[in-house]
Formats: C-alpha cells, structure tokens, sequence
C-alpha cells in the first residue's frame, strides 16, 4: 500500500489558471507613509523587496531608521488630540470608509499580497482580504459603543501605538492591528514586515483616499533595526505578532518603561485525532492545518496526535491526500501550496527538517516537480517523532508535520500541554463529552473542534504561556488598547 | 505574679504546612513605634521555589473543582476571620494602622465579594461570538495557573487580600510575598487559611525580603503570572525583564488605596486568566 502510493499518480495535470497580475499597478519606489505624506528616508538607505515565487525584485521600499521613526511617532502624537476628540460614530464612519474600499479593490491587494509574500492566491483572495475587510468592518462598529464592552469601567484610548506585524498574512496582521487600534481613539505607527511591506502600503494609500486625519496612521517599513527602534521610541504601546525569541527581547526592552505590551507569538499547535473521529474529514482538517500558507502560521497544527488504533490508516490517507497537493506559481488559481516567504525562512525549515532526519524520524514527502526559480519545499511528514525531538518542540514554520500517537485521553493532553508554547489545538473526534473534556484541558486560547485554521474578527485570538498574552479579535480585542484606572502593565 | 505569655513564633506557610526557612534565617518584626514584637522567618530562594511546587501541584484540583465550590471555600475564609478580627485587629494596629477595625472589616468583606464572583466571572466577561459561518464559537476565561503575588508594604491585610481573592477565585494558586515591613497579618492569614477548607499549596506565603525573593518569583520558569504590585519602584524594571523569559503577565492594583470602590473588580480576577476561545461546526 505505502509503495502504491508513492508512485506519482499520472492523470491529474491542471492546465495553468494564472490569476493575472495586470490590477497591480507598482511604483518603482515606496517611502515612508509619515503624516499622511509618502516621504523620503532621512535614513537615505532603501532596500529591494523580492517576489519569493520567482525571485524578481518587485519594488523599492524604504529603510526607516530611528530618526524617521522619531518622524511617525511625533505625527502619531500630534494627530491623537483630533482622533480621540471625534465623536466614536465618526471614528466608526472612517473604519467603515477602510472596509468598503477594501471590499472593492480586493482582487488587486489579493494578487499584490500572492506577488509579494508567496501564498496561494486562493487563500489572498479568499481568505486573506475577506478577512482584512471584516475586521475593519467589525471594529468600526465599537467605536461608539465602547461604554457597553466593560461593563463598571470607563474606557480611554492609550495614545500612541507601535505596531510591529510579521510576514506571514500581511495584510490581514495590519487588519489585526490597526482595526481595534484605531476604533478604540489611539493612533498609531505601524510596522510591516521587511519581506512583506507592499500591502501595507497600498493599504497607506485607502487610508489616504479615506480621508483619514494625517498622522493617525503612520507606516514605516523596514526590517529588525526599525522594528527595534519603534520599540525604543516614546510610544504609550506595542503590539507584536512575530516569533517568542523577539517577543521576549521586546519584553526586556519595554522593563520598566511603563509601556503597554501585547505579544502574539509562536505556537506548536497539537492537533489530536481520536479514534472515533470522521477521518476523511480530519485529514483534511490535518492538510489544512499544517499545510494552509506553506505551514507560515503561528496556530498551525504542526503536531498531529494520533490514537494508536486508527495510526496507520491515517497516515495512510494523508499520504494519499498529500500526493494531489499542487505545489507551484502561487498565482495560479489551482496551486495549494505557493512559495516560502524567504530564503532565510527557507533555510531555517530545511535545518530543522535535517535535525529531524538526524535524530531518527522517518520522513516522507510527495513526489511533485518545484518550479527552478523561488524559494519552495514540499509538503512533508514525519513519523516515528517523540517527544524530544526538535521537530516536535521548534516552531518550524513550514509544511511540515510531525506525527506521534496516544492511547488514552490522558495521555493525548499530556502530550500536546508538553510545550512552552499554547496558542491553538485541535480535537477530532465525534464523541461530544469528549471534545468539551478537550477543550477545557487543552491549554492553548484557540480550541478548533472538529475544524482547523477557522478566523472571524468576532472571535477572540492568543495565546497562553510562551504563546503571547493579550488578544486580538472579539470583544476581548478591543482591551489591549484601552485605558482603564491603573491596574495595566 | 503575672502570666507570662505564650509568643508565637511566625513561620512561612508552604503547601499547607509551617516550615521555618531551610536557610535557618528570621528577622525582627518591629511594630509602627519601634517596638520589637516578633521573628519572622526570612524565606530563602529555596523556599520560594517550595512554594511555587507545591503551588503548581495543588493547581489543577483547585481549577477542576466547581465554582460554586470555591466560591464557598473563600466565603468560609470570610467566617474564620471574623473569629480571629481582635488578632488581626491588634497586629493592625502594631503595623500603624490608623483604624484598624475598619481595615478588618474591610479585609473580610473582600473575601466574602470575591467569593460571589466564582461562578459568576465567565457569565460576565466570557460569551459567544457570532462569527460569520456555520461554528458554534465560545470564549471562556480560565485561569492562567500559578501566580506570584508581591504584596504591597503598607496595608499588609486588605492589600494583601485585595490581591490575593481575585487571584484565587478563578482556580489559579499563589505564592505570596508578604509584606516585609508586616508580616504579621500575612502570618495570622495563613493560620487561618490552614484551617479552612482551602487545600494545601492553594495559597503560600513566604515573608522576607522583597527585594531578594521578587527576582527569584520574577524569574521562575514555572510561575504564569505576577502581580508586582509590591515591587519597589527601582526593582520594577529588573523584575520586568526577568519575567520575560517564560512571557509571564504581569499586573498591578487598579490603585493603592485598597479602601476605594474602584479597589475590587471583576477585571482584577480576569487580569489572571486566560480567555480560551472553541470552534465547533454546525451542522445535522
């Protein structure tokens, strides 16, 4: 059987349906998006961002340093006494201005969000900017319904709000950030990330063209040292969604600085599948779990937990599965899997899919051709993984799974709380009492039963332990940029 | 000839018993005018990390059992105060306190309100969502697991209390720092904590140096949570830092009064939780 099927299966070419890329229409160069002006680095340092499917350089994008941060902040600052002085049913009315536009030009930030990060454009179009769209849709509608979100306490917005957002759904992480950000009066500058920051600045141009007071948004690209320095810079917040390695160095460095702080950080996401569970309906919960975004999710289900009596069928259907993933140019309408986001990601997931290798997992990957040029890496599975192995404890951030098996309840929630991390976990099985018995054990903010990968701006997000603390999404979204009497850290 | 009296010798409370400090070290309580009026015992790395074990081992059966169950639990700390009020009211005194009768009440009044929120938290604070597809989706606050609680110098009962209540109520425990300056009524607590039904390791308190221990708490991999509202304003900053290296959260008193209205809230309880939201399909 396992033989069978490792064979490539012959009849299932798809004719190239390329998403056409002629909507996006791209200066040669970007600067800074300070005081509702594109502006010129004082940095004077620029950089390339590339196209990870093809290696192509895109555009120009440029390098703010702590002088140009100092810039954003100052507009921030100067713009809040007006934004928070607005009526929250104006406020409302500007957030729902961002959300239509984005409804209408969804197609055009869909094919930039797939030319400049990778991914899918099934998943940019039918996910990514839907999403962006809703969230903002979402939060315009508490503006002015603040007083009913806590009740016994009087809300006021922060200030100043340093958003830092990483690389892996650009344009709905600046949804994620500025939609609550703003609905809740603070004013912000947001970072994108260095290989991603060309939806953020067409983003810059529907904030533009939405009328929005100059300042209130304020966008500066650039890599780690820009990030570090928003960090640094005399903002009342920060918001960062990126790994736990440099949410912890933002900790540090806010100490004692009085800063507020979210941090949305990595995840090894277990995802246990019992016995009774609806396997044809799980493993597609499993390939969408590990595989959705080339696996670039802090929340994937890059632990899958298997109960030993349905172990082998399993795997042998996710094999199966797994074989009719098209992997390939991240425009096509049929691709499943697009590109790495970067080289350096690239490299990171090949080490640790070595160090799996070397420490004795069984590896298996689908026969499929990669295109020559771009960074790409097959849907992969690991069996034979315990608990020690680095795969089975790194954030990997790829489309690999490793595999390991439980035998009782018990021991499937052992198993998958065995982490520093607790963002997401999944539960499969048909047994009701059992997924509500999950649910309450599973130490991780997101609990998907029976489903996998489900987002909605209504519905909070985050992580417990070295997962993050704060959420983004829901009522509880709105928290982290609100002040009440004392009490914050 | 007059009684001699029996003096008590204040000791650390540790999974439910009462250890003297394995590092053999006590301090001399001085009462506001400068009155020698106890040793107390001067709790050592070691001890703290005691604490938090046994903390961390008590953890999941104080979640697991209902709310309403804790919430009676924290009430019947409540009713053991109030026959032990002349103690805690003399060591409020000797602390300085300017009333301490009001300080008593005060402090037993915290418990009883805080135990109504047992079962109560999640129906105001938790819900369901109503996201755009065919999911039934809640989110539930639970309790982030083991908390340190620096205590805050001055109004060593209620402020003590006023941390302690929201912490526990949710099924988190505690390791707490007790007031350095005075300890006593941290010590008079536990005594009563040990004879209600609060199980062992539940709630810990450690007396001692802040300023030593805070760190030690601040840095423990195995410690979810902190409350600094007792850590000096020049330790803030290192205590800060080392709570980084496990992304514990951190929180404080809403205000240092802990006599104002706005020094109870049910936010203070979710401040030490986590909100955990699940997804499950609609369908026939």
């Amino acid at each position: 059987m396992t033989d069978a099927i490792q064979t490539p299966m012959p009849s299932w070419e798809y004719a190239p349906a390329p998403e056409s890329t002629d909507i996006v229409k791209l200066a040669d160069r970007y600067g800074l998006f300070i005081g509702g002006d594109f502006v010129d680095p004082k940095s004077g340092r620029w950089f390339e961002t590339i196209n990870p499917a093809t290696e192509e350089t895109l555009a120009e994008v440029a390098e703010a340093g702590p002088e140009d941060v100092g810039l954003a902040v100052d507009a921030a600052r100067d713009a809040g006494t007006t934004w928070r002085g607005l009526a929250g049913s104006e406020r409302a009315k500007y957030l729902f201005r961002i959300a239509r536009a984005l409804q209408e030009r969804a197609r055009e930030f869909a094919v930039l969000e797939t030319m400049n990060g990778g991914k899918p454009i099934k998943e940019s179009r039918d996910i990514d900017l839907p999403l962006a769209a809703a969230h903002f849709f979402y939060y315009a509608g508490w503006a002015d319904k603040l007083e009913y979100a806590f009740p016994g306490r009087t809300p006021r917005p922060i200030g100043v709000a340093g958003q830092i957002i990483p690389w892996n759904f650009p344009m709905l992480m600046a949804a994620w950030k500025l939609a609550p950000a703003l609905a809740t009066g603070n004013t912000v500058v947001l970072k994108p990330a260095e290989t991603t920051p060309l939806t953020a600045l067409l983003l810059a141009e529907v904030i533009r063209e939405a009328e929005l007071p100059p300042g209130v948004v304020n966008i500066v690209t650039g890599a780690g040292q820009t990030g570090a320095a928003l960090v640094a810079a005399p903002v009342d917040k920060i918001a960062f969604t990126g790994s736990t390695e440099v949410g912890k160095l933002i900790r540090r460095a806010t100490a004692g600085t009085g800063k507020r702080l979210t941090l949305e950080l990595g995840g090894k996401a277990a995802n246990v599948v019992f016995e009774d569970a609806a396997l044809d309906q799980a493993v597609e919960g499993v390939v969408n779990g590990i595989f959705f975004n080339q696996g670039h999710v802090c929340c994937a289900g890059s632990r899958l937990l298997v109960q030993e009596p349905v172990f082998e069928i399993l795997i042998d259907k996710l094999k199966e599965r797994l074989q009719t993933l098209r992997i390939g140019d991240p425009l096509d309408k049929n691709t499943d899997i697009g590109a790495i986001n970067s080289r350096q990601q690239l490299d990171k997931i090949e080490e640790l899919v070595a160090s799996g290798v070397a420490e004795g997992a069984e590896m298996y990957q689908p026969f499929c051709d990669l295109p020559e040029r771009g960074f790409w890496f097959r849907p992969t599975l690991f069996t034979g993984v315990s608990q020690s192995h680095r795969i089975a404890r790194e954030e990997i951030f790829g489309p690999v799974l490793s595999i390991l098996t439980f035998r009782t309840p018990e021991e499937a929630v052992e198993k998958a709380n065995n982490s520093p991390y607790g963002l997401s976990a999944g539960v499969w099985t048909e047994k009701g009492s059992r997924i509500l018995w999950m649910a309450e054990r599973l130490r991780a903010g997101v609990v998907w039963a029976n489903t996998f990968n489900r987002f909605d701006p209504a519905s909070p997000f985050g992580g417990y332990k070295e997962s993050g603390f704060g959420r983004e999404g829901g009522l509880q979204g709105l928290e982290p940029y609100l002040a009440f009497d004392g009490g914050e850290i | 000839m007059s009684r001699v009296p029996v003096k008590r010798t204040a000791k650390l409370f540790i999974a439910g018993k009462f250890p003297r400090s394995e590092s053999g070290r006590s301090y001399e309580v001085l009462a506001n005018d400068g009155r020698p009026i106890a040793r107390a015992a001067q709790a050592s790395r070691k001890d703290l990390r005691d604490a938090v074990k046994a903390a961390r081992s008590a953890q999941p059966g104080w979640a697991a059992m209902t709310a309403y169950n804790r919430g009676q639990i924290l009430y019947r700390v409540a009713e053991l105060m109030e026959g032990r009020r002349e103690q805690f009211r003399s060591e409020l005194a000797d602390a300085g306190a300017s009333d301490p009768d009001r300080g008593v009440d005060a402090a037993i009044d915290r418990w009883v309100w805080y135990a109504g929120w047992a079962d109560k938290i999640g129906q105001v604070l938790g819900g369901t969502n109503p996201v755009a597809g065919p999911y039934y989706n809640f989110t539930v606050p639970e309790p982030t697991g083991v908390v340190g609680v620096v205590a805050p110098q001055d109004q060593s009962l209620l402020g003590l209390i006023s941390r302690l209540a929201p912490a526990i109520v949710s099924g988190n425990t505690a390791v707490v720092l007790a007031s350095e300056r005075s300890p006593l009524p941290a010590i008079s607590l536990a005594e009563v904590l040990a004879t209600s039904d609060v199980p062992a390791g539940v709630v810990n308190i450690l007396t001692g140096s802040t300023v030593e221990l805070a760190p030690w708490l601040a840095g423990h991999m195995d410690v979810n949570a902190l409350d600094v509202t007792g850590v000096p304003a020049d330790l803030m900053a290192e205590v800060q830092t080392l709570a980084a290296e496990n992304v514990k959260r951190l929180h404080s008193a809403p205000t240092s009064d802990p006599f104002s209205a706005s020094a109870q809230s049910p936010y203070e309880v979710t401040a030490l939780m986590e909100f955990k939201t699940v997804w499950h399909p609609i369908g026939a």
